[in-house]
């Protein structure tokens, strides 16, 4: 049983194709977070200062995309630009490359685009939680209006958005299993990929689930020591 | 926007509600008693119990629920023992009930982080006054415990549902034909991508309207009931 493993594992190379699969899963889910935070920040701040009409957008793509599953927003960026992605592709003359990194690059759009609707409520209730108070002493010391954002509010807001940052994260890494469905090469589908050569998908899916839960309790480990860093001079509430 | 597209996706997308519903159904029904009891687990004072399900809580919090599920409908089919079992092989072998089984484990375990956060978070005093007057652990909890957890846990757990909704798309990985699943036959067959995801949005929207508004309502008949015992 155990011999059994280790020619699975190590002598047909299946765990090496596992790990290289996490590799990707971590890729992913860091560069969805990453391009989500960044499109999340500006959008939230127009909802938080109520920007008309764009602040009712982007509260409509917020709620459709945190009330769909996140199945159904892969499959629509998926199938949805498989044609002019090609089309586009192809009239630059880049057909052969578009096919290689296209399943790549809409994994993470699609990732990114889940990611950044939850890090809108985040960062919106982060700033609208700063303290009024320290808004008003940072106008009563006539600081000027970006002054003000960039060195009260935004760090006050960060760090309460933290805990949320991290919910995100966790929750991106686990969506990131879906784009396995559209054929991509991460974590999910390694061990789908191993589970049906080898016939045991016990032993991978258990295998790709030890993996996803050590990215998880590594991640929750280190946003715990991030959160004492960023509250440190903060009395615990 | 094609109407006739949209005329024609919305007689499957209505059955596969039908089906979404009956997971989601599931995923309440049996998923909250178990988070419920999960977290009395976890809050319990014998060392044991509380460790396993903290264990159980962290690892399915922890996996995505995708994978789960292919542990349960493809692993576990795996074994011998669970193949020749009448009982496990009716969970495990039709892929609608390995569908309901892992949304229902899953659940659980979120459930039981709200409640057990709940239930920590109850005044001292009331369960002391209780224990005063020489009330059962029982009736203790479920006197007095629960009803305050329940209007505690309630707004988070209106949160749970929706997520249970949204999770419930994953049974289409397994050949369920519930929302989703429809969806991506009718993508694939008549390629008004657009079409397909808004008609599909729009259901996976109503059912959540419906249940949160339906939650609300029981929060706001559990909290009634506080002013009119006063």
């Amino acid at each position: 049983m155990l011999h059994g493993i280790w020619v699975l594992m190590v002598e047909k190379g299946w765990l090496l194709a596992l790990l290289r699969g996490a590799g990707i899963t971590l890729l992913i889910g860091f560069l969805g977070v990453v391009v989500g935070l960044a499109a999340a920040i500006p959008l939230a701040i127009l909802r938080w200062r109520q920007v008309p009409i764009l602040s009712q957008l982007v509260d409509a793509y917020s709620i459709v995309i945190r009330g769909v599953p996140g199945l159904l927003v892969i499959y629509l960026l998926f199938f949805g630009s498989v044609d002019w992605v090609q089309r586009i592709a192809s009239a630059f003359g880049y057909a052969d490359s578009a096919e290689n990194a296209y399943p790549f690059l809409i994994g993470i759009i699609a990732i990114a685009a889940i990611s950044c609707a939850y890090s809108i409520e985040v960062i919106r209730g982060a700033l609208q939680a700063v303290p009024i108070g320290l808004l008003e002493a940072a106008r009563s010391l006539s600081l000027s209006p970006r002054v003000t954002f960039s060195r009260v509010t935004l760090p006050l807001a960060l760090r309460l958005a933290l805990g949320g940052i991290n919910n995100v994260w966790q929750m991106t890494i686990k969506d990131t299993s879906l784009v396995s469905v559209v054929g991509m090469q991460e974590l999910m589908r390694a061990a789908a990929v191993a589970a049906g050569i080898t016939r045991s998908p016990l032993l991978f899916y258990c295998l790709a689930a030890a993996m996803f839960f050590a990215m998880t309790a590594v991640s929750q480990v280190l946003f715990n020591r991030a959160e004492k860093h960023f509250n440190r001079g903060f009395s615990r509430g | 926007m094609d109407f006739s597209i949209v005329a024609y996706a919305v007689p499957f997308l209505l059955v596969g509600a039908k089906t979404t519903m009956l997971i989601a159904a599931f995923g309440v029904g049996l998923g909250l008693p178990f988070g419920i009891l999960l977290a009395t687990a976890r809050i319990s004072q014998t060392g044991p119990v509380r460790k396993c399900a903290d264990f159980y809580c962290a690892v399915f919090r922890g996996t995505p629920m995708l994978v789960q599920i292919f542990v349960i409908y493809y692993g576990l089919a795996q074994i011998g023992f669970v193949r020749h079992n009448a009982v496990l092989w009716w969970l495990i072998g039709d892929s609608l009930h390995a569908a309901i089984l892992a949304v229902i484990l899953n659940t659980g375990a979120y459930t039981a982080e709200i409640f057990r956060t709940a239930l920590l978070s109850l005044p001292r005093g009331l369960i002391e006054a209780a224990e005063a007057c020489g009330m059962s652990p029982w009736v203790v909890f479920h006197r007095i415990k629960f009803p305050l957890a329940l209007r505690q846990a309630l707004p988070s757990y209106s949160t749970e549902v929706a997520v249970i909704v949204k999770e419930s798309s994953l049974a289409s990985t397994i050949t369920v034909l519930e929302i989703t699943g429809y969806a991506k036959r009718l993508m694939s067959e008549t390629f008004a991508i657009m079409e397909i995801f808004v008609v599909t949005a729009a259901f996976y929207l109503a059912i959540n309207v419906v249940c949160l508004t339906a939650l609300h309502a029981i929060e706001r008949r559990l909290s009634f009931e506080r002013h009119s015992a006063r």
